[in-house]
Parts: structure tokens; sequence; C-alpha cells
């Protein structure tokens, strides 16, 4: 494996001097007091994303989100007028969750002209104002106009729609993406083509959150699965990333990612060379519709380039990859040592079996690897929850982590610090 | 031997006592058949499918994707339990995967078919 050129300060992690470079405390993935100040001082007051414009096709389309972290349920609907509103899930009459089918607990979506609270009748427009009460009439001065559902703020960057709890969130949208994430402008509108894994892990957020944020572990824990990784020399050589770039509380990495398709056969298992795909997707390149030079992609403006990791904060990322797909990935905790995980891959619509087969090779390979992360990463959990080590070595490979570790315990100093002076 | 109606392409015939076992439309069917299948199971299987593999994709590349006859339908289906089992038959040489506990990340949408 080759070793790419770092930055002049020797290593990328002294190119941002903030970081330092010192062994890092885990305290915050194994501390539910600790969780409870993230709750508040992270995922009440980040932008969060909740899914894509493509989940909302029509005025009228609808889905809801679980946020156990912020313990509320919301609605995301596509009004008749065609904007996109986020409200909280619940009936302003008694507060029973107003959208659910069949099981409280579980999200569900659909198309409808107006909610209608299954306990008493309420209901509401798809902009959230109350329009009818029943027996209004048996009230006490009661004006449904100060009855609509509870808003919470709602704006939509490149398709990806974004919630944010806070009463009034301290940046916009476009603020807090920043210049890094702004810049890309990437047909991710075509890829319609969607395959959507979820899984219960029991580990804090970050801890499987930084196992999809740097690849030193791949050669090793996926070692077996991929005939190159196995290879000796490359388990000894490791790897070495093309690039990585900070931005706010965001952050990339980009890799090489082969190319697969020009290995030698004993490199690659039989199914990747049957089906032209694997890990890094299908082998040929999809028409992506356009043929100009991808804003924002590829920062480094790397030879070799393969995909792309964007970390949004706190808990969204999106892999860009050169044959022309993405993947996202969403950490939600669920308790100090539980999250739900997603993934989702995109593809441009199959034109035929042939392509099919290419993208349900990359999304079984994702399970597979994603699989062998779950089960290491809750016994990493169990080492942290010890306490018998409370600092960690953190290579340059891993300077994600590092600073997604900064960034958390950040934002929870400021938090504090703020309602001291409050 | 009951006649039955055959479930996949004539081309196709000898794959026949496999598509009863392995056509399945949905990937937590395929995920729940590997694991309940023993190796020696998915071999057969994979040794029957492998060699046919690149004649069954064109196949059914020669049909509208979206409208496939429900033969031809089968056959694409058998091919994504080929990727399925290829798994346990190439690499890990068991249904489970190693060292993956209770840990359970399942498929929720997929596209169709």
């Amino acid at each position: 494996m080759k070793r790419y050129e770092k930055p002049p300060e020797g290593s990328w992690t002294q190119h941002y001097p903030e970081l330092g470079t010192g062994p890092v405390s885990y305290e915050s993935s194994i501390s539910p007091e600790f969780h409870e100040l993230e709750r508040e001082a992270i995922f009440k007051r980040a932008w969060l994303n909740v899914g894509r414009v493509e989940q909302l096709r029509r005025n009228g389309s609808y889905f809801t989100k679980e946020l156990a972290v912020a313990n509320t349920s919301l609605i995301i609907v596509r009004g008749m007028d065609g904007e996109i509103r986020a409200f909280h899930n619940v009936c302003r009459h008694r507060g029973n969750k107003l959208v659910w089918t069949d099981h409280p607990r579980e999200e569900t979506s659909g198309t409808c002209r107006q909610f209608r609270c299954k306990y008493h009748g309420w209901r509401y427009d798809l902009d959230g104002r109350c329009s009818y009460v029943q027996q209004e009439g048996e009230f006490f001065g009661l004006d449904k106009a100060d009855y609509g559902l509870v808003p919470v703020h709602c704006d939509v960057w490149s398709g990806f729609v974004f919630v944010n709890l806070a009463e009034e969130p301290s940046q916009t949208l476009t603020e807090f993406l920043g210049p890094m994430i702004s810049a890309i402008d990437y047909p991710f509108h075509n890829m319609t083509e969607r395959f959507y894994y979820r899984g219960d892990i029991r580990s804090n957020w970050k801890v499987f959150l930084d196992a999809f944020q740097e690849f030193y572990h791949a050669p090793i824990l996926h070692g077996r699965q991929n005939p190159v990784m196995a290879k000796p020399e490359y388990q000894q050589a490791g790897f070495s990333a093309l690039y990585f770039q900070i931005d706010g509380p965001h952050r990339v990495g980009s890799t090489t990612t082969g190319p697969s398709w020009l290995l030698p056969p004993e490199c690659l298992n039989p199914i990747e060379r049957a089906m032209r795909s694997g890990l890094f997707g299908p082998w040929d390149a999809a028409d992506i519709g356009t043929e100009e030079a991808l804003p924002g992609i590829n920062p480094g403006k790397k030879k070799g380039w393969g995909l792309d990791s964007f970390q949004i904060f706190p808990n969204f990322a999106f892999i860009i990859w050169e044959r022309g797909w993405y993947l996202t990935y969403h950490y939600w905790p669920t308790a100090h040592n539980r999250l739900l995980f997603e993934a989702n891959l995109y593809f441009v619509p199959a034109r035929n079996a042939r392509e099919r087969l290419a993208h349900e090779l990359a999304a079984a390979t994702i399970k597979e690897y994603a699989l062998q992360d779950c089960g290491t990463l809750e016994a990493t959990q169990m080492g942290l929850e010890s306490r018998a080590i409370s600092t960690f070595p953190l290579g340059d490979q891993e300077i994600l982590c590092r600073h997604l570790n900064k960034v958390v315990n950040d934002w929870v100093d400021e938090y504090q610090r703020s309602r001291e002076e409050a | 031997m009951a006649m039955t109606d055959p479930l996949l392409p004539p081309e196709f015939s000898d794959l026949e006592p496999f598509a009863r076992e392995w056509c399945l439309a949905s990937e937590p069917e395929r995920y729940a058949k590997r694991l309940a299948s023993t190796m020696d199971e998915m071999q057969a299987f994979y040794d029957a499918l492998f060699p046919r593999a690149e004649e069954a994709i064109a196949y059914c590349e020669k049909f509208p994707l979206y409208d496939l006859p429900d033969n031809v339908l089968r056959l694409l289906q058998l091919l994504y339990s080929l990727i399925m089992v290829s798994f346990p038959v190439e690499i890990w040489r068991q249904p489970y995967l190693p060292d993956t506990g209770t840990a359970s990340f399942e498929l929720e949408e997929e596209p169709v078919p």
C-alpha cells in the first residue's frame, strides 16, 4: 500500500494543532451523566439529518422519525403548498402521539390530506394548523388558532432534510454546514434506488461512528473478507488515506478504492468477478446525469481518488464513490451505551438485471462488513466500560476520531458554561 | 414423481430442484434461509448455479427489469440467493459471520424487483 503525502507539518493531526497529539479519554462514551449532557448540548442544538426529499415525493407525503435521543417523535411532511415542514408528533389536545400505525413506537410513512388523532379525532392541516375539534362547543373559550402542532425548525440542503430542535437555532443550516459541505454539488437526486439497513447495537454512538470514519482497522478486522486485504504484505503495510480535511465540527477523509476491476483473479472473491461489483460498489461507472466536474467532491484534488467520506456533525455521514453512487450512515443514540444504526445505499436505478445484481452484491457486501463492525464495537464498549484504562493513543490515520472526540467535548463544555452564566 | 409446473425458463431446467428452495423475493427471506441452511446445502446450490451465472445474467438482461415474466423474475431471485450464499461458501466456511455475537443489521427496504 502506498504512503500518501502528508501536510508540511509532518502529519494530518499536526496540521490542525488544536487537536493535540496526546492520548484521549473515552469517558464521554461510557458515562450516563455525560450522555444526558450530550443530549441537551448537541442533539437539541445541532442540525440533524432525518431523511431525504425523495421520501416526500408528493404534496401530502409524510414520514415520522423517532428521536429517542431527544425523547420525541417528529412528523416530516410536504404540505399542499409543496413546502417541507417538521412538527412534534403530539396532539395538542391531551398529548397523544398523533401519527403512527399499528405500533406506537415504530416509524411510519404515507400520504394524506390532514392528520387526525386516533384518540378524540382532532384534526390538523399539513401546515400544522388545527382544523377540527371534536365537540368544539364543549370546550371553554378554545380558539383552534392557538392549538396548532408544535413546529420544529426544518430546512433542506441538496435534498437532505434537516431539523433543529432548539427554540431558536444559533445558526442557519447553511451556516452550520459551513464552506466545505456547502461547496458540494452532487446529483444525489438521480440516485433513487435505495437499500435501507437498520441495526440495534450495544455501543455508544461515538464509539460506533469512529469505526466508520477511519480505515486503519480495515486490513485487520475485515482482512478475511477480502483476498487483497488478506495478503500478508497488505496487512503489514496497513492503510493510508489520501487526504483529510476538517471544517468546523465537520470532517472528510478521502481514499483510493482499488480499482478492483484491474486486480488479478486471486485478489477477488469469485462472486465479485461474476457480478462485477463488491465492497466498493459496481465496477462499471453509473451515468449520474452530469459530465461536469463535481464541485466539492475530492476536496484535496488527489490523483487516484476513490471516495470521500463526509462526516457531518454530530451523527450523519455520506460517502460518495468514484463509480457514481453514494451511501449514508446515521448514528442515533438510544442510551449512553446503545444506538440505532442506519445505513442507506443509493444508486442510479438499474436499467437491467445485470446492473441490479451489481447493486445487490454491493448492498450484501456492506451488510457483511457492517455486521463485523457491530460485533466488535460491542466488545469495544465493554472494554471501555471496564475503566481498566483511562486514556488511549490515536494515530494519524485516526485524526477524524480525535476531532469528533474534541468537538463533542467542546459543545458540552460550551453548553455547561452558558448554563452557568445564565 | 409428481409433475409440477416448472418455475424457471426451460434453458435452466436443471436448476429446478434449487428453485423450490432458493427463489425468495426479499433479502430478509434469503438471509434467514442462509442461516437455516447447512454448508453442504449451500455448497451444492453454489456449485450448480455459479458456473451458469453469466448465462443466467445474460438471459435476465434481455427482459425489461421492471416487467419481468414470472419465470425470469425467479431466475433473478436465484441469482440474488447466489450472492447471499457466496459469503458463507467463498469466505466464512460457516453460515454465520464469525465474531458478530448478537448484533443485528436488518434490511428494512430494498428495490423491487
